[in-house]
């Protein structure tokens, strides 16, 4: 399971503090989904493929998680045009016409597209325990930050062992269908899988304990802000700025 | 069960960040030091369960697991939610920032709900009482879910009546699987390794 595909690069992007990008990328997306207007969004589409260029996003992966935005966003363009009623409107199957659901459609498009674009700049250049360490520096929850430092380092662990024991069951001749026996079999490997996942994190806490560990997890590395973070904090702000102008006099 | 970024109103953000922040906060009160290393590896473990998608007809369908996460979580369903929420908004870019807080909600609260309802039954109850007690946590945690991301979307304008009634139908099936998975999966873990469900918060 390769997750970070796009933390690795050497643009600008993938160089500036995390702290720096987290700040304005929350910022953006707050303004980009509450807003209501579409030049703001188109705006912020625009500058965010720029931004997604100069980083040099491999545009392969790129377009595979817009497609998956788009999946969902290609629903509603089919959902949201048409009113259901009984026994009333087009063809007598209940289904009323609304022109207003396709622009609402298109604007959900637009917006969904533009955060999910710049999340991709901002956040996925940077890998996720440089993300968390941000976090920390924010003074977010401890313990929620050691929860999310163990979850992402055993699931790819766990991902494994389950990919193990799927492979032992098909090796036995498994082929799932729909049965219960198929389901009863899928419910024994999770099941299998929370029970391993609850004995290793038995054993991950004595090891911790072994090492003399009090409730503290310390982080052993820290940023270095520089001068072209401010740089991209001052720019980035006056952006969003301008994104939530657009939308004001809108 | 995502709602995708820029559906829903600003009021509906903020009380469902709200709702998820009181979760989250009350969740990780509650939860030991030395059961911290525990939930974090579950929360994988389900993440990695949610991947895998079953056939079901002609269709294939992927598991929620949102009942068998609260009936063995508990409180600490509202942290175990969030961190694998936070992390497809970070990783796959899905679901989104502004969403998160509701989507956390709307996955947690039924796992607490669960956890209330069914967790006894499926605990204490003879073989056969837990096996319906796991049935009714797989369907109520999906179909209430489905419930909350529905009402989520008509706080949007009626506009997305349509959308919300999709959902509720599109859920039915899941509902079925994911109550059959969660009973064979708690007969499981009763007869392997019944101090996973004796779990009490």
């Amino acid at each position: 399971m390769h997750l970070e595909t796009l933390a690795h690069g050497h643009s600008l992007f993938h160089r500036l503090d995390p702290r720096g990008k987290l700040a304005v990328a929350l910022a953006y997306s707050l303004v980009v989904a509450t807003g209501h207007s579409a030049w703001a969004a188109g705006l912020g589409l625009g500058l965010c493929l720029l931004g997604s260029l100069a980083a040099r996003l491999p545009w392969r992966e790129v377009a595979k998680r817009l497609a998956a935005v788009n999946a969902f966003t290609a629903l509603l363009w089919l959902v949201l045009p048409w009113q259901v009623g009984l026994g009333q409107g087009w063809l007598g199957l209940g289904l009323t016409y609304r022109p207003q659901g396709l622009w609402l459609a298109g604007m959900i498009t637009l917006k969904a597209n533009a955060i999910v674009l710049g999340l991709m700049l901002l956040l996925a250049t940077s890998s996720v325990n440089q993300v968390f360490h941000a976090l920390a520096h924010w003074r977010v929850s401890p313990r929620l930050l050691q929860i999310f430092f163990f979850f992402y380092r055993y699931l790819h662990v766990l991902h494994r062992e389950w990919h193990r024991m799927h492979l032992a069951a098909r090796a036995r001749g498994f082929q799932p269908r729909t049965n219960l026996h198929t389901y009863r079999t899928y419910a024994y490997l999770l099941g299998g899988l929370l029970v391993r996942s609850y004995d290793r994190a038995h054993r991950v806490y004595q090891a911790m304990l072994c090492r003399g560990f009090q409730g503290t997890y310390w982080l052993l590395d820290h940023f270095h802000w520089q001068r072209r973070d401010d740089f991209f904090l001052i720019w980035g702000g006056l952006l969003v700025a301008l994104l939530l102008g657009l939308e004001l006099a809108a | 069960m995502h709602i995708s970024e820029g559906v829903l109103p600003t009021p509906t953000l903020i009380a469902g960040a709200a709702l998820a922040l009181a979760g989250l906060s009350l969740g990780l009160r509650k939860m030991e030091q030395e059961r911290l290393p525990q939930v974090a590896l579950m929360a994988a473990a389900f993440f990695v369960a949610s991947l895998v998608n079953l056939p079901a007809g002609p269709a294939r369908v992927h598991l929620v697991l949102n009942g068998l996460l609260g009936l063995l979580l508990g409180w600490s369903a509202f942290p175990a939610i969030f961190v694998a929420l936070a992390l497809q908004a970070l990783l796959f870019s899905f679901g989104g920032l502004t969403t998160l807080g509701v989507s956390t909600f709307n996955m947690a609260f039924p796992a607490l709900v669960v956890h209330w309802v069914c967790g006894p039954w499926a605990r204490n109850g003879s073989n056969r009482l837990a096996v319906v007690a796991g049935f009714a946590a797989g369907v109520l945690g999906v179909a209430l879910s489905a419930i909350l991301v529905a009402l989520s979307l008509l706080t949007a304008g009626e506009d997305f009546l349509g959308a919300a009634q999709l959902i509720l139908l599109a859920h039915l099936p899941v509902m079925l699987v994911e109550g059959l998975v969660t009973a064979a999966a708690v007969v499981f873990l009763r007869r392997v390794r019944p101090a996973m469900l004796a779990w009490d918060r």
